[in-house]
């Protein structure tokens, strides 16, 4: 069934988003992630679930470069990118949000999606102010609605409530036409309400917009992913629907093991 | 210059004027009536000299409060420019001088104290924090050295002598009054571009950078390119500075790029504040008083003491220098004067 899924979508994009190819991140005698081969198809909603240490955020930190893999090829619609730096994988429609918000706490809301909207677009050294007109401005706005944050328009990041630095983190992610996002715990701190809002935004991301995402609360994680790749230890090795993976004995002893206990 | 075309524009729209705001105006007033109650030391060494060495702290505070990049290799830059002028033009120390006019020879010195201070930048950027302070202040240093130690091109160290700055319009710009407006009209045109750019696409994306590098390469920018763009720009007004720097000296040797006027403008810059562009200008005044007027007080063998303690006690008590002082002062002005209002 899921193998169906992923061979549908192959056939009507020609392409995967996401390949990867023996990657390994070693640091020092650590090996945090090992032999991780991964095929997400153009469009597909995934989780990786995982206790802490196993290597999710090192899985996501060696697809944007933001730490480079210590062996193994990863593609990005077909084109090698192991070797790019983080903000070429970036324009080329790859985006990524932080598990700890990564934010700039001296600018105002709206500059900060500004940004995110100019940096995929032309003109990223302009010694001019923006026009309101700005079509990166007019995007900047639209995203502002989208993640209501549009009471805090011009408020300096610095004084949005966690639960608004998160919108504006997922925000960012969101500017500038992506073709696959990364999500790193997007729920972490959330309220119950603030979680159904995150819910309500991703499953109302455009189709053709695939993304990863690590999630902690299963709620969140198997209601807004098409299929679920498990981490131990650095190493993947289990994946199956969103119900295999909940009902599967071995998960359940190792991750799911005190809340289904 | 601002206020002439703020008075130009009043009368059709209010919006310039209102733009300024009264502080801006109130200020240009003062610096363009200046030289009508000022003599003519008070022009040049007190005037003049504040404003280049604003200039040299303005393009400090450019990449440390934007950028998040202490430099101390700022009046490095500056002697580059310097040192082009005598080398570009004219000078009589019987050592290279290719006679070029001022306005061939001006911009050149920029434009190469812009791209010295971008290939600084770009040697300094793979570091953060103290390590880039160490960094420049080892550049400032070998500068200083090399260039007391080289003759082919610096002239070793008793530099060029017998600079002069231009004169064109029947002005000479050297004369005191002429002078101090050349300074003011650059000082002004320099903060003005500051003050413009901090809210341009670049500025946004130097001061985002300042908080946040790894997120700004996560959002699709080259982060190294735009610091390094950064120094560019910071070069240019560094540059200006050294180009007016020469212009009232005549002259330009080592002694011009020391150590010690490199460690002047960070205090400049840090006893002005690094909030906005008008501090460097404020850090200024107050250093060039103190450097002029402390031997009289304490006489030559302790000024710099004084000098010293005037710093300690301004970043002791306001942190954010001279800005962060009216900063602390202003809500509190606010108060009263509610309090005593009807």
């Amino acid at each position: 069934m899921t193998e169906s899924f992923a061979a549908d979508r192959l056939q009507s994009s020609g392409a995967y988003a996401l390949e990867l190819d023996g990657v390994a991140r070693h640091f020092g005698a650590l090996v945090a992630l090992s032999g991780i081969n991964m095929r997400i198809a153009a469009g597909e909603r995934r989780a990786v679930l995982g206790s802490n240490g196993a290597g999710k955020t090192t899985l996501f930190n060696a697809v944007t470069g933001d730490f480079l893999p210590t062996a193994g090829r990863i593609r990005f619609f077909g084109e090698d990118i192991t070797d790019l730096p983080p903000h070429e994988r970036i324009r080329r429609g790859l985006r990524r949000t932080y598990q700890i918000s990564q934010l700039f706490k001296g600018l105002s809301v709206l500059d900060s999606i500004f940004l995110a909207c100019r940096g995929v677009s032309r003109r990223r050294f302009s010694l001019l102010r923006p026009k309101a007109t700005d079509v990166n401005r007019v995007q900047a706005e639209s995203i502002l609605n989208a993640v209501h944050l549009e009471t805090w328009r011009d408020a300096l990041v610095a004084t949005l409530s966690h639960g608004q630095q998160r919108q504006l983190e997922i925000a960012l992610a969101l500017a500038g036409a992506p073709r696959f996002i990364l999500f790193d715990e997007p729920a972490a701190g959330l309220s119950p309400t603030e979680r159904r809002d995150l819910v309500a935004i991703l499953n109302g991301l455009p189709k053709h917009i695939g993304y990863v995402i690590i999630e902690h609360d299963l709620d969140v994680a198997l209601r807004v992913s098409e299929y679920v790749s498990m981490m131990h230890n650095g190493r993947l090795f289990k994946e199956g629907t969103p119900q295999e993976i909940e009902a599967d004995p071995e998960v359940q002893e190792i991750y799911l093991g005190g809340k289904h206990g | 210059m601002s206020l002439t075309l703020a008075a130009q524009d009043a009368a059709p729209q209010q919006t310039w004027l209102e733009k300024l705001g009264p502080g801006h105006i109130i200020l240009a007033v003062a610096l363009v009536l200046y030289p009508l109650v000022a003599s003519d030391f008070f022009l040049t060494q007190i005037g003049g000299y504040s404003l280049i060495f604003g200039m040299l702290a303005l393009s400090l505070m450019m990449l440390a409060g934007y950028g998040g990049m202490v430099s101390l290799a700022q009046i490095t830059v500056a002697g580059i420019a310097a040192y082009a002028i005598a080398i570009l033009g004219n000078n009589n120390s019987n050592v290279l001088g290719f006679g070029w006019p001022w306005w061939l020879a001006a911009p050149f010195a920029v434009l190469a104290a812009a791209v010295a201070s971008a290939l600084i930048g770009w040697i300094s950027v793979r570091t953060e924090g103290i390590y880039t302070i160490m960094i420049t202040l080892a550049i400032a240093t070998a500068t200083y050295y090399f260039a007391q130690q080289n003759y082919a091109i610096f002239n070793g160290h008793s530099g060029y002598a017998g600079i002069h700055a231009p004169s064109f319009w029947g002005v000479n710009w050297r004369d005191p009054k002429a002078f101090y407006y050349l300074c003011l009209g650059f000082a002004v045109l320099s903060y003005a571009a500051i003050l413009y750019g901090a809210r341009s696409t670049f500025g946004l994306t130097l001061q985002a950078i300042r908080d946040n590098p790894r997120r700004m390469r996560a959002l699709g920018y080259d982060v190294t390119a735009h610091k390094v763009f950064a120094w560019f720009l910071a070069g240019i007004i560094a540059g200006l500075a050294g180009v007016l720097l020469v212009w009232f000296n005549g002259r330009v040797s080592p002694g011009t790029i020391g150590v010690d006027v490199a460690i002047d403008v960070l205090i400049i810059a840090v006893i002005g504040g690094l909030q906005h562009p008008i501090g460097p200008f404020l850090g200024a005044l107050v250093v060039v008083l103190m450097q002029t007027f402390a031997i009289d007080i304490v006489g030559a063998e302790r000024f710099n003491t004084l000098i010293g303690l005037v710093f300690l006690v301004i970043v002791f008590v306001s942190p954010d220098g001279i800005l962060g002082l009216w900063g602390r002062i202003k809500p509190y002005l606010a108060q009263e004067s509610l309090r005593s209002g009807p």
